[in-house]
């Protein structure tokens, strides 16, 4: 991956209204997104990633902070001079013009002469298969048609970075996954540097080379899809990103100077992990996946009682009470009679992959 | 199983015969008088055969040629600047950060909705008195000033409704695409809020022609416009020449109104 930044955001805060309706959408946000990459923005609603890609594109102005574009301060300048172009959430496609004059709209008034504005809209009609629906009025075509319309809008003047607001969440389910695809293949292609906003954290983990993630106006982690999914930094990381496991436990460093954690019911287990809160009580999650069912508690690094058993297709969620009445949950495939075993009441033990365990700043 | 009977006042005792009674009553007359424009004898009361001679003499009459005159002069003048005017200031008022006093400009820009339309008229009144003395300037632009002073919100309503209805991320999206404030409003934000000035426009057309309380208190002598001649002539005979002019009033004003109706439900 090249490691040129695209855009460096340094310390930006934001903060809307006065007094005491003030409030801290963005809090000291640092994060550089690297040239060529596809990077996610992902976070609950009201977490602040509209309001960062804004700050971005131009629409508003920090309250503190400074936004670099290739390693030159952007902050101050208005929208229409910035290099940056974004898909809104809305699409807000001009209703009045035909699709074409649509994508050529930021060509034309960059005042790029008119046979290249031509023969780049053409390209982005192909691009977007939208050749045949070129001289449509923009609302007269599906919401599909029109998010590819939108992309195409904001691809035509070849943005150093484009930004893109949820641009699927209006979208059907099959459509959405087909337009995963496509952003991922159109990202690689153009090599623009793609800053992506979601909420979905599948949707984030599948198309991302990086993802951030945000909550209360903060970024709490930055990593590639799967540092950010088997080491979460956080609970409130481990907790949106995919189903996970929380215990409370203690971290020691033993004699010959290992981390060793020890879970709920005595057993220690090694954790590799660099990065540590300090030893003393601290709190660990362990992925479903990452731990199987045995008989009997003698070889377990965990026990407890069977609770409930969901199935969900391809594999069943197993519900224990752990003896130190905490809930862990067992995730078993479906392959064979694996799952069929298990069943309510049953007294069992949980056995954790090594490397499972991660133990969490806070 | 049947679907539950709804509360619905067309099915209330009486309300068919109400409806039909109150239509009459509003249309009845304004029937009767566009049949008797066409009444071939001189009575208002008893239909002599079809004719055209009423409308012919109103044509011929030079009295109602020189108010049709003053009155198509004041509207279209007193119309274009409203809509100006209105125009800036819907654009003021919605294409602004929220300002202290915003409330207040909205309130005084609606004005003269709300004061009766007798006093703007003697405060026009007496405020053009002092200037005609202190200027001796006695021409038509003084009513084309009241007239465009009492239009402004019928200009405004329909402009500012349609910036309103307008989605702001369209011009956020222009900026975005390398337009500056000026060619984001001429390319994107004008087309789109042409069919309300056009709307305002007309409407303000119809409401200036209409005019009787501020113009017969503002004119000068020899400045009657079609409503204040009208009003003077009903003092004296009423003749089916009065239906005439009422009726090509009223056919002017209905094909105006509908070209509003049409222009806001092209909206989307
Ligand atoms: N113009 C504004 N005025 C006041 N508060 C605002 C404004 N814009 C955003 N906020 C507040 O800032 C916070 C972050 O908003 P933002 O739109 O960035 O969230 P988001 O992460 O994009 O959420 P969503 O997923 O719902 O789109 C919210 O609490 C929001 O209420
Ligand atoms: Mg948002």
């Amino acid at each position: 991956m090249g490691s040129t930044v695209a855009t460096s955001v340094i310390d930006v805060s934001k903060t809307f209204g006065q007094d005491k309706d003030q409030v801290t959408a963005l809090d000291r946000v640092s994060v550089d997104i690297r040239e060529n990459e596809f990077f996610t923005l992902l976070g609950p609603s009201g977490c602040g990633k509209t309001t960062l890609l804004r700050l971005i594109a131009g629409f508003e102005h920090p309250s503190g902070g400074k936004i670099l574009l290739h390693g030159e301060e952007i902050s101050h300048l208005p929208p229409f001079k910035r290099p940056v172009n974004t898909v809104f959430q809305s699409y807000a496609l001009f209703p009045h013009i035909t699709v074409s004059e649509n994508i050529g709209f930021g060509l034309s008034m960059q005042d790029k002469p008119a046979n290249e504005i031509k023969e780049t809209v053409a390209a982005m009609l192909k691009l977007v298969q939208m050749e045949s629906l070129a001289d449509r009025r923009t609302d007269q075509i599906s919401g599909g048609q029109q998010q590819r319309v939108a992309l195409a809008r904001a691809l035509a003047p070849h943005p150093k970075v484009l930004l893109l607001d949820e641009p699927l969440s209006a979208l059907d389910y099959k459509l959405r996954k087909e337009m995963q695809i496509e952003l991922k293949t159109l990202q690689h292609e153009t090599g623009i540097t793609f800053i992506f906003v979601t909420h979905d954290q599948e949707e984030a983990l599948t198309m991302s080379d990086r993802v951030a993630v945000m909550n209360q106006g903060r970024i709490l982690q930055v990593g590639t899809p799967k540092e950010i999914y088997d080491h979460p930094a956080e609970r409130f990381v481990a907790d949106f990103i995919g189903d996970t496991n929380f215990l409370a436990a203690d971290l020691n460093q033993s004699d010959n100077g290992r981390m060793m954690v020890t879970l709920p019911g005595g057993r220690t287990v090694e954790t590799t992990q660099s990065d540590f809160p300090g030893a003393g009580k601290v709190n660990i999650t362990i992925r479903p996946e990452q731990a199987s069912l045995i008989n009997g508690p003698s070889a377990a690094d965990l026990s407890g009682t069977i609770n409930n058993v969901v199935y969900s297709g391809n594999d069943t969620h197993v519900h224990v009470m752990l003896e130190s009445d905490e809930p862990f949950v067992v995730r078993v495939q479906n392959r064979g009679a694996q799952s069929a075993q298990w069943e309510s009441g049953q007294a069992v033990g949980i056995k954790l992959e090594p490397g499972s365990v991660q133990v969490l700043q806070d | 199983m049947l679907p539950k009977k709804r509360f619905s006042v067309r099915r209330l005792p009486g309300f068919a015969v109400i409806a039909i009674a109150c239509f009459t009553l509003l249309y009845a007359p304004i029937m009767i008088l566009v049949v008797y424009s066409f009444n071939a004898g001189s009575s208002i009361a008893v239909w002599e055969g079809f004719s055209w001679q009423w409308y012919s003499a109103a044509w011929d009459n030079e009295m109602v040629q020189s108010a049709t005159f003053n009155s198509l002069v004041i509207a279209i003048q007193a119309s274009l600047y409203a809509t100006v005017l209105a125009t800036m200031a819907a654009l003021g008022t919605t294409r602004t950060k929220p300002y202290r006093g915003q409330t207040a400009i909205y309130t005084m820009i609606n004005q003269p909705l709300m004061v009766p339309e007798i006093v703007t008229a003697v405060a026009l009144l007496i405020c053009f008195a002092v200037i005609k003395q202190l200027t001796d300037y006695q021409g038509l632009m003084y009513l084309v000033i009241a007239h465009t002073a009492f239009c402004i919100p019928f200009a405004y309503l329909p402009i500012r409704a349609r910036l309103e209805g307008m989605d702001r991320a369209l011009e956020t999206a222009a900026a975005d695409l390398y337009a500056t404030p000026w060619r984001s409003f001429r390319q994107v934000t004008l087309p789109l809020m042409w069919p309300g000035i056009l709307a305002g426009s007309m409407l303000a057309f119809v409401i200036s022609l209409d005019d009787v309380v501020i113009t017969e208190f503002v004119k000068s002598a020899g400045q009657d416009t079609l409503p204040t001649y009208m009003l003077g002539q009903l003092r004296r005979v009423i003749t089916p020449e009065m239906h005439a002019i009422s009726t090509v009033l009223l056919v002017v004003s209905v094909v105006i109104v509908s070209v509003i109706f049409i222009l806001n439900r092209s909206k989307n």
